[in-house]
């Protein structure tokens, strides 16, 4: 199924800032994350279409995924 | 024979001009910064004085454990009852400060009484000699002039805590600029009108000298070492230590975006169009490619390896401002329409140089927006309105006394502040624990105090934002006590013995675990208690009427926490 990824700061090095991708039925944002070499404990924050989300949520066609490292305050 | 060290409280009365030391207070003794300031305060200024009056009292207090270069803290607190909320006020600040008050054996520096003549002073302290000079030449002049001036009177090795125009003209927004490591006045206790206290009592400049003085003595160095040690592994290991130095705070730029919570537009919206154009990716991006003066990455205080600070210099090569932070990206940026960062970083400039708050100017320009002042994203209509901030022009003292005043007389009903003080760069009705922190805090509209963004949480979920507030102002008020970068604190996070071990092995206390929080409960509870005999109230301790009403675009969300749940945040600790 075709996925959006966005990519967040330290993540898009090497990487890309959006890319639309294809991945298996069913797959999560973990599974994503393992995909692209990001590792669990480097992601902050997950974004699945603009809601915060858990790794281990399935993702639907057409799903943008968002994948932010750690922050803390400004 | 090295003299011991000499722990005392240095008093300044600024009419009389004498100093005295004196002997602290045992009850002073297990507190220090944001805790201790609060102390105090209570201690010794009555609460329903006049802020800028004879009673009023200035105090800065470096924290428990700067001294020893530990990573990320070596921060000065300063506080007073602030003219801006009428409350007990703390800002905080890094720079050379701190370390300097602590060489030099000063566990708090009391400035009291006002003079009845108008002159500005410069007030030299050293371990040798205490020297009043007259300041008229530097009357009027910004601090990024004023600094060098200073520096080439007194010698380089000093540490100076200055104001600007603002400062010297009590505005509200104004602050004290101390100096970073390289001896730029980039450094600001910003917040809550601490510059105007300065101002009252008619000081331009204090210039710390600490020639002849020392480390603090620490009872258990071979426990201390061991303790900083894990302290500095945590701190280098955690991820968002790597985060910061390449991208510095501006990090928060397209998180705060993407969860609709980056104030745009007079906080009208939380997302903006241009985001990516004022981004922490974008600023790497741009100051890699500079080169020249500009850094990446850079360390406000000597030690620090975490080195969230950066320089943003221009297409010269020549440095435009150091530090360019988030909070002032996000209120003189997408707040006001602008999405240029060479266009942010010359008002984050003129700003510091006239010695003020990015963040209540921003937000007092987003609210001049709303009034039709100024149109949204005109940067050049903006930087006139800062210079008749700096010319003290009615207008320019209207922006200069914050949001909230110039809401007032703009008769503008958005005005994104509480307790008086704007809120920074976290729109409350997207990251509503924040908003939490905004309302129920001493401090007011400042996320300083109790930032819930890395909290596992919904954000926009009013359920359990009271907790993660709670938690949240509650370790944060410890480590302002301590004089630990929030920045650190991920590091103390995840080596959760440090604090009680680097405390215990300093000073031969016996903290337990959760030392952290009972330094910073008793910090809440000293603050709270000046702020009731101060005058306040539950009442108090709310969100604007107008976020509770007015959804914010694009998730249509209003600050919906229950006031009740608000109400009872520190029921245990009144």
């Amino acid at each position: 199924m075709e996925i959006t990824v966005r990519l967040y700061l330290t993540f898009r090095t090497g990487r890309f800032r959006v890319e639309t991708r294809e991945c298996p039925a069913g797959a999560t944002a973990a599974g994503v994350a393992r995909d692209l070499e990001i590792r669990d404990a480097d992601i902050g924050m997950v974004l699945v279409n603009d809601r915060q989300a858990e790794l281990e949520q399935q993702l639907l066609p057409g799903d943008t995924l968002s994948l932010f490292p750690v922050v803390g305050g400004g | 024979m090295a003299a011991d060290y000499d722990l005392k409280v240095w008093r300044v009365n600024v009419r009389t001009q004498t100093v005295t030391k004196e002997p602290v207070p045992a009850s002073w003794e297990r507190l220090g910064g944001r805790g201790l300031l609060a102390r105090i305060l209570l201690d010794e200024v009555e609460p329903t004085c006049e802020p800028l009056g004879q009673k009023s009292k200035l105090v800065f207090a470096p924290g428990l454990l700067v001294g020893h270069m530990l990573s990320a803290s070596d921060r000065l607190s300063v506080g007073a009852k602030s003219p801006m909320s009428g409350g007990f006020r703390e800002s905080n600040s890094g720079g050379s400060t701190g370390l300097h008050m602590t060489s030099m054996g000063i566990k708090a520096l009391i400035l009291e009484d006002r003079p009845t003549d108008p002159a500005f002073w410069t007030l030299y302290l050293s371990l040798q000699e205490v020297r009043w000079s007259r300041a008229d030449d530097l009357v009027g002049v910004g601090v990024y002039e004023t600094a060098p001036r200073l520096l080439a009177e007194y010698g380089n090795k000093v540490a100076i805590s200055l104001l600007g125009p603002g400062g010297e003209n009590q505005l509200g927004t104004a602050g004290i600029q101390n100096l970073d490591k390289e001896r730029i006045p980039g450094r600001i206790n910003a917040r809550g009108g601490l510059g105007a206290v300065m101002g009252s009592k008619r000081l331009k400049a204090i210039v710390f000298n600490d020639a002849g003085g020392q480390k603090p003595p620490i009872k258990d160095p071979e426990g201390f070492k061991k303790a900083q040690k894990a302290y500095t592994q945590a701190v280098l290991a955690h991820p968002v230590s790597q985060t910061y130095r390449d991208y510095g705070t501006a990090a928060n730029v397209l998180v705060c975006d993407a969860l609709g919570a980056l104030p745009t537009r007079n906080f009208s919206s939380g997302t903006f169009e241009q985001a990516e154009s004022v981004s922490g990716e974008h600023m790497r991006d741009l100051l890699l490619k500079r080169g020249g003066e500009s850094n990446t990455s850079h360390a406000c205080m000597a030690g620090c390896t975490i080195r969230c600070s950066n320089i943003f210099g221009g297409d010269d090569g020549k440095t435009i401002v150091s530090p360019l932070e988030y909070e002032t990206i996000g209120l003189l940026g997408p707040n006001l329409g602008i999405a240029d960062l060479d266009v942010i970083g010359r008002m984050n400039w003129q700003i510091n140089d006239i010695g003020l708050d990015t963040i209540d100017v921003g937000a007092a320009l987003g609210v001049a927006c709303d009034a039709g002042l100024m149109t949204w994203g005109d940067s050049a209509r903006a930087l006139e309105l800062i210079d008749e901030i700096r010319r003290n022009t009615p207008v320019g003292r209207i922006l200069g006394m914050g949001a909230t005043m110039a809401g007032k007389v703009l008769g503008i009903e958005r005005v994104p502040a509480t307790k008086g003080i704007a809120m920074s760069a976290y729109d409350p009705r997207a990251i509503k624990g924040t908003g939490v922190t905004f309302a129920t805090s001493t401090q007011g509209g400042d996320h300083t105090s109790g930032l819930t963004l890395r909290v596992k949480i919904d954000h926009r979920d009013p359920k359990g934002q009271v907790a993660a507030s709670r938690t949240a102002q509650i370790n944060i008020a410890g480590y302002d006590t301590l004089g630990a970068c929030i920045m650190s604190g991920f590091g103390y996070a995840t080596s959760p013995d440090a604090v009680r071990d680097l405390l215990n092995a300093r000073y031969g206390w016996n903290m337990g675990d959760d030392a952290l929080q009972v330094l910073g409960k008793e910090t809440i509870r000293l603050e709270r208690e000046f702020n009731r005999r101060a005058g306040f109230t539950k009442a108090h301790d709310r969100m604007p009427e107008w976020m509770t009403r007015e959804a914010l675009p694009p998730y249509n969300v209003v600050f919906d926490v229950p006031q009740d749940e608000m109400d009872n945040i520190f029921s245990d600790l009144d």
